[in-house]
């Protein structure tokens, strides 16, 4: 249990790295990269776990119960929201770019030609 | 260059960075055995100054309330990305939807999929309405709420046609909407500002932790971010929807 | 007790990340995907984040919608 943690994050990060260098589809790679973002977001939420903590909400435990980090939590929440936002504007960028040059294999795609 | 010259420097790569991780990770204090001091002062210190049961959510507005602003205008950006670049280029054209199979027949959406879209639509927006504003008492806030109040446009469209969900055109409401929530996000950290302390300081009236009306700005910076974040969502569904419906090549 | 809960579900999206990767055809992966989304959301709420959870899953359901919404339009100018 000590090093599963971290050993998922790094998984990830990299399971998700591969899908992205080996890919032949934008869509799949855009789907791999926000395998690599989760990746961070698992990171985060382990490093501020707290072992016996409950969760940083004090509406029905009294204040001053072990409870874990709420900066990590803070930072993951709006990271997923906007990450969704940021996936859709690179599938936009992949439907235009499939307008141009009909396909949406990165190996085919060729420079820009002036 | 080739793929297997491609796939050699990555893993070449791959490897410096494995390394570099797993040197990194090897420093972290060991998972459960939190390090830091902020987690412990800002559980015990957010509660009597800000009066918000809701830790994470002071943090998010209050405490660090000036990422927020960045974050939000991220997903600002975002969105006007979408909009731009899906815009209608000079060589195509409009044109709903032509019938191409008029003499087959189409099995239309399911029964069983109108009743229960329509059912869910008005809980979506009630419990939408709910996260949003009891953001800084419970786990929930204008993020997570902007996104399911989101959700009933899209119930919206999944239960009828898209002729029918465009007639609604509610481009100018989601436009408005969505600069208001970005713009009052901005003009309530202005008012700190104005009052001669911090941007953003929480200075409002606190009431008593638990109640919707606790807690300072922190349910107006949730109702903005919700709305936000909503019309954001909305508006690039829209805007995917047309392109993938509406737009020709001529 | 909940160190096992745990264990379980940080390997079940172990396993789901993996093969949201190696799913190729966008189409089944955007379905791998949801499930990936669902599983990263239960991790979360083991690990006492209430509300990152939350995020997770309703941002599990714009995500999908739009990915084949892309794939849609890709597939009739291919036509």
């Amino acid at each position: 249990m000590r090093t599963l943690p971290f050993l998922l994050a790094a998984w990830l990060l990299f399971v998700g790295l591969y899908g992205i260098a080996t890919s032949r589809n934008f869509v799949h790679l855009i789907m791999c990269l926000s395998v690599v973002q989760s990746s961070t977001y698992v990171l985060l939420l382990e490093v501020g776990y707290r072992a016996g903590g409950t969760a940083p909400i004090f509406k029905d435990v009294p204040p001053g119960t072990r409870a874990v980090d709420p900066v990590v939590q803070a930072l993951t929440l709006t990271d997923v929201v906007v990450g969704v936002t940021v996936t859709a504007l690179l599938l936009a960028l992949v439907l235009q770019s499939h307008k141009r040059s009909g396909t949406l294999n990165p190996d085919e795609l060729r420079p820009l030609e002036g | 260059m080739s793929v297997r010259t491609r796939l050699a420097l990555f893993g070449v790569g791959a490897a410096a960075a494995l390394a570099l991780v797993v040197w990194g990770l090897s420093g972290i204090p060991g998972f459960g055995h939190y390090g830091g001091s902020y987690g412990y002062v800002l559980n015990r210190v957010a509660l009597p100054e800000r009066h918000a049961t809701n830790v994470v959510a002071s943090v998010v507005f209050d405490y660090r309330g000036f990422d927020t602003v960045g974050e939000e205008f991220i997903l600002f950006v975002s969105v006007m990305a979408v909009s731009l670049l899906l815009r209608i280029q000079r060589d195509e054209r409009e044109r709903p939807p032509r019938d191409r199979a008029a003499e087959r027949t189409l099995a239309g959406t399911s029964d069983a999929v109108r009743v229960a879209g329509v059912g869910l639509i008005g809980p979506a927006v009630l419990i939408g309405l709910y996260i949003v504003a009891h953001g800084h008492t419970t786990p929930g806030g204008g993020f997570q709420g902007g996104a399911i109040l989101a959700a009933a446009p899209m119930l919206i469209y999944l239960v009828g046609r898209y002729l029918t969900f465009r007639r609604l055109n509610p481009i100018h409401a989601l436009d408005v909407g969505e600069g208001a929530g970005a713009g009052g996000f901005v003009v309530v950290g202005l008012i700190g500002l104005v009052a001669g302390i911090a941007f953003l300081d929480n200075i409002w009236p606190k009431g008593q932790p638990g109640s919707v009306f606790s807690a300072g700005t922190l349910p107006v910076l949730n109702v903005s971010v919700g709305l936000e974040v909503g019309a954001g969502l909305v508006l690039i569904l829209f805007e995917f929807l047309e392109q993938t419906l509406m737009v020709r090549g001529r | 007790m909940i160190a096992a809960v745990q264990a379980v579900a940080m390997i079940t999206v172990g396993v789901f990340g993996a093969l949201v990767v190696v799913t190729r055809d966008p189409v089944r992966q955007a379905v791998v995907m949801g499930m990936f989304g669902t599983s990263l959301a239960v991790l979360f709420l083991v690990l006492q984040a209430p509300d990152v959870a939350l995020s997770q899953i309703v941002v599990g359901v714009a995500y999908p919608l739009m990915v084949l919404l892309t794939l849609e339009k890709v597939r009739e100018r291919k036509r």
